[in-house]
């Protein structure tokens, strides 16, 4: 869902980064493109203000100049603030490890989790997941109730959907109202020793006061232990105002983003945990009944900047890079130009680098373009093998490539020890190479997303043999 | 003022209250001068016109006023000029072609949007029109959707055709529209399962929905309404684009508008795309669809009195 947001900020900071030293002024003019970023991925106006000063704070000062580069320090601040503003722990390398789906069952049961938030927003289905999760995964018997009674057939919804995930309904009193049935819900869970009972509401908006006066009620009936706001992640500027209100007038313990399979931005989870503290503790990736993930701030983040676990990859590539020729190819890059010298200096470039698997690993936004390269190629002995193939050309082959046919191939194969169906496929890969360099250099974007500071653009190279053509461009050459 | 009028504008003057405040305490006795301006496109950003519009709206109106003083009040009155004239194009009702027997309305959208509550409420000012139609529940996949078109079909008294659990529903819109043919009705309004714009999969079938329909009447479907949620932020122009080139949509529904969150992109839509926006949904009951009137919508949003 960031992935749009992934490529605005990649292109604002790569142009940062590909100046020397940082001034005000260059942090200022990255900042207008960060807010025009994050404004169109719906990140509500005061949450992006907000934001704004406190990287501008933090990106103009000292921890800049003790940086390998300005602009990397810079992307590390973003990338940081954005994780903690999304309540994460920027240094953490682990996976949140909450119990029970990020459900929080420590009381004593029956433990209640009241759903609630506007029409349609997904909390039916998001009720039937989490219900999914806890009886599989977490062994806990539990009730499903629905205080729907607005919604035509809303409660026909959840016991189709109980019965699917095998999981027991409060059986539906034709005329109760809602209040009524969160009762009986209760007792019924008492009663029948069920260790959490899920409270699925009807959508309600905020100002709607009698349908805000309904819930509260509810909530005082029920006494939940999680109230679970659940939202759609499509949701725009709106989202603070629907997040504050349902915190102040109903007390929210966490936030469901649903519909994160789709392809809206998603600035909302920024909003949202801005105005209320509290987390996002899961999101709906799907209808399905088992498509719900837990939410980790990390990832996200590292999504909406394309650049991963941008501090140990700027580790690891400033340790392997060979800067001068990195600085030569990115440039070459930018100009759409891409032949097989520029072919063999990467894949130089890339065994230098070590662990490929590891390095791709920390890329977000690369991961289909990881998935289409089939395994051989990030074998080491692939790469010395087109390393070996690129060298048995003759100079002027290398820079035309269109010149080698059939008989060139059966010469290249023997120097280099291969086969003539190896010489042709490493073609094929240059040639999609040079065809993604050309195509980007088109839309404008090459020389933004590569710029001096390739990183942030690599998650935007998408089929790139060898996967790392972006690491050319890394700002580590002359100020 | 009829009662869904005096909703439209509770609903709407509550969704603005924030912008009228916001917009009188930036505004008061004060020059127009770039801070000020700065503040007023914030204030649009606010309400989802996006930065694009934003931008351009703010513009337009330092052209004319910059540098002169200027009132809350005036500074609302041009915004609103500047919006229903952008607006103003795409206010256009649905018709409904009495020789296309039956007038085949496909309702498209992604999840919980409003479609089915649309087609109910459709159904119901269709009828009133003295039109024959029946609705299709096309909706085979979300749990219980098809008894929920039920219920409205039972509601607004108009039969509903649906088919078995888990049907295809390309097969049943075939069906369904052969139906009707027969009976010579005079609209059939078709429901489809929520789907996300980037879900190809979905838009191939829903395309095939399309297509399906077009075997038994190479007009049909005579419009395809996408209906968007008044919540939605940007990503409503994925969603337009898409539906649009998968399966022509002919115009939009916005739905929900009687909560907090303005629909101020369709404005950039309505811009953009250039597609009529037929109704606005203004609560749940069967009676809260109304048709979209540029001037009210683009006054209420800044909270001006819709008809003044
Ligand atoms: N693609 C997708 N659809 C979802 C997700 N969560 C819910 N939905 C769909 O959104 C629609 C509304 O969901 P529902 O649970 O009925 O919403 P409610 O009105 O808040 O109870 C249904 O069509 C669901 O299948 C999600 O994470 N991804
Ligand atoms: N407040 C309000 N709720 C609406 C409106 N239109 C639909 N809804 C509600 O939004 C939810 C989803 O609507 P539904 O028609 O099932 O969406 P679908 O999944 O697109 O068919 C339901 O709870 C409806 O009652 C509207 O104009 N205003
Ligand atoms: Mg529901
Ligand atoms: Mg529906």
């Amino acid at each position: 869902m960031f992935d749009a947001l992934t490529e605005k900020l990649g292109s604002a900071l790569s142009k940062l980064t590909r100046r020397g030293a940082l001034t005000e002024a260059d942090v200022t003019a990255a900042m207008r493109e960060v807010r025009v970023a994050l404004l169109e991925a719906d990140v509500a106006l005061p949450v992006v203000k907000d934001f704004i000063a406190k990287v501008t704070e933090k990106a103009v000062g000292e921890s800049v100049i003790k940086s390998v580069t300005p602009g990397q320090m810079v992307v590390k601040i973003v990338h940081d603030e954005l994780v903690t503003m999304l309540g994460g722990d920027p240094n953490s390398q682990e996976m949140p490890t909450l119990g029970g789906a990020g459900i929080d069952l420590a009381a004593p049961v029956p433990v209640g989790v009241l759903m609630v938030g506007l029409q349609g927003s997904g909390k039916t289905t998001t009720t039937a997941k989490i219900a999914k999760r806890l009886q599989e995964k977490e062994r806990k018997r539990v009730l499903l109730v629905s205080l729907d009674t607005y919604r035509p057939a809303a409660q026909e919804q959840l016991a189709i959907l109980g019965r699917q995930v095998n999981v027991v309904t409060l059986p539906i009193v034709a005329g109760e109202k809602p209040e009524a049935i969160a009762r009986r819900g209760l007792d019924e869970a008492r009663k029948g020793g069920f260790d959490v009972v899920i409270y699925d509401t009807a959508g309600r908006l905020t100002i709607d006061d009698a349908m805000m006066g309904e819930v509260e009620t509810v909530r005082d009936i029920v006494k939940p232990h999680e109230t679970l706001l659940v939202t759609d992640a499509m949701i725009g500027q709106d989202a603070v105002v629907t997040a504050k209100s349902f915190n102040e007038k109903i007390g929210i313990t966490g936030i469901v983003l649903t519909r994160v399979d789709g392809d809206a931005r998603g600035g909302a989870a920024l909003s949202m945990r801005a105005v209320t503290g509290r987390p996002i503790k899961l999101i709906g990736v799907g209808e399905k009944v088992d498509a719900l993930d837990t939410f980790d701030a990390n990832r996200i983040a590292g999504r909406i900047l394309g650049m991963g676990d941008i501090v140990s990859l700027v580790e690891k590539a400033a340790a392997n890079i060979d800067h001068e020729k990195a600085e030569k190819l990115a440039a070459r890059m930018q100009e759409g130009k891409f032949d097989l010298n520029d072919m063999l200096s990467q894949l130089q470039q890339i065994q230098r680098m070590g662990d490929m698997k590891g390095l791709l690993g920390l890329i977000p936004g690369i991961g289909a373009a990881v998935k289409q390269i089939d395994q051989s190629k990030l074998d080491p002995k692939a790469f010395k093998r087109q390393e070996a193939i690129i060298q048995s050309m003759t100079p002027k082959e290398r820079r035309v490539p269109d010149l080698i046919k059939a008989s060139r191939k059966q010469r290249i194969a023997l120097g280099s020890g291969v086969t003539v169906a190896d010489v042709n496929k490493l073609l094929k890969q240059h040639q999609q190479m040079e065809s993604v360099m050309k195509r980007m250099k088109k839309m404008g974007g090459l020389g933004a997303l590569l710029g001096g500071g390739g990183m942030p653009g690599m998650g935007g190279m998408p089929k790139m043999p060898g996967g790392m053509p972006g690491r050319g461009g890394f700002p580590f050459g002359k100020r | 003022m009829s009662n869904w009028f005096s909703r439209l504008v509770t609903g709407l003057s509550k969704t603005s209250n924030k912008l009228v405040t916001g917009i009188t305490d930036i505004l008061t006795k004060r020059k127009l001068d770039d801070a000020v301006l700065t503040e007023l496109e914030d204030l649009l950003l606010t309400a989802d016109l996006g930065t694009e519009t934003a931008g351009k709206l703010t513009q337009s109106l330092a052209k004319t006023r910059f540098g002169k003083e200027v009132t809350d009040e005036e500074v609302r009155e041009a915004f609103a000029v500047d919006i229903a004239r952008v607006l103003e194009p795409v206010a256009r009702p649905l018709s409904i072609d009495p020789t296309a027997r039956p007038f085949v309305i496909l309702m498209v959208g992604v999840n919980g949007a409003g479609k089915t509550t649309t087609i109910g409420k459709l159904a119901k000012m269709i009828a009133a029109e003295g039109r024959s139609l029946s609705l299709v529940a096309g909706d085979t996949f979300r749990a219980a959707a098809v008894e929920q078109l039920r219920v409205w079909g039972a509601r607004v008294n108009v039969p509903v055709i649906a088919g078995a659990e888990n049907a295809d529903s390309a097969g049943l819109a075939f069906d369904a529209l052969m139906q009707a043919k027969k009976r010579g009705d005079d609209v059939l309004l078709i429901d489809t399962a929520g789907r996300l714009q980037n879900k190809d999969q979905l838009m191939l079938e829903l395309q095939k929905v399309g297509r399906v329909l077009k075997k038994v009447d190479p007009d049909a479907p005579h419009a395809v309404l996408l209906v968007l949620d008044a919540t939605v932020g940007q990503n409503a122009h994925a969603q337009v684009e898409a539906f649009k080139a998968m399966v022509g949509v002919t115009g939009l529904v916005m739905t929900k508008l009687d909560g907090t969150a303005k629909g101020g992109v369709v404005v950039a839509l309505a811009e953009k795309f250039g597609l009529p926006l037929h109704f606005i949904g203004v609560g749940e009951g069967v009676d809260d669809l109304r048709p979209f009137t540029a001037r009210s919508f683009a006054r209420s949003l800044m909270g001006l009195s819709p008809e003044g």
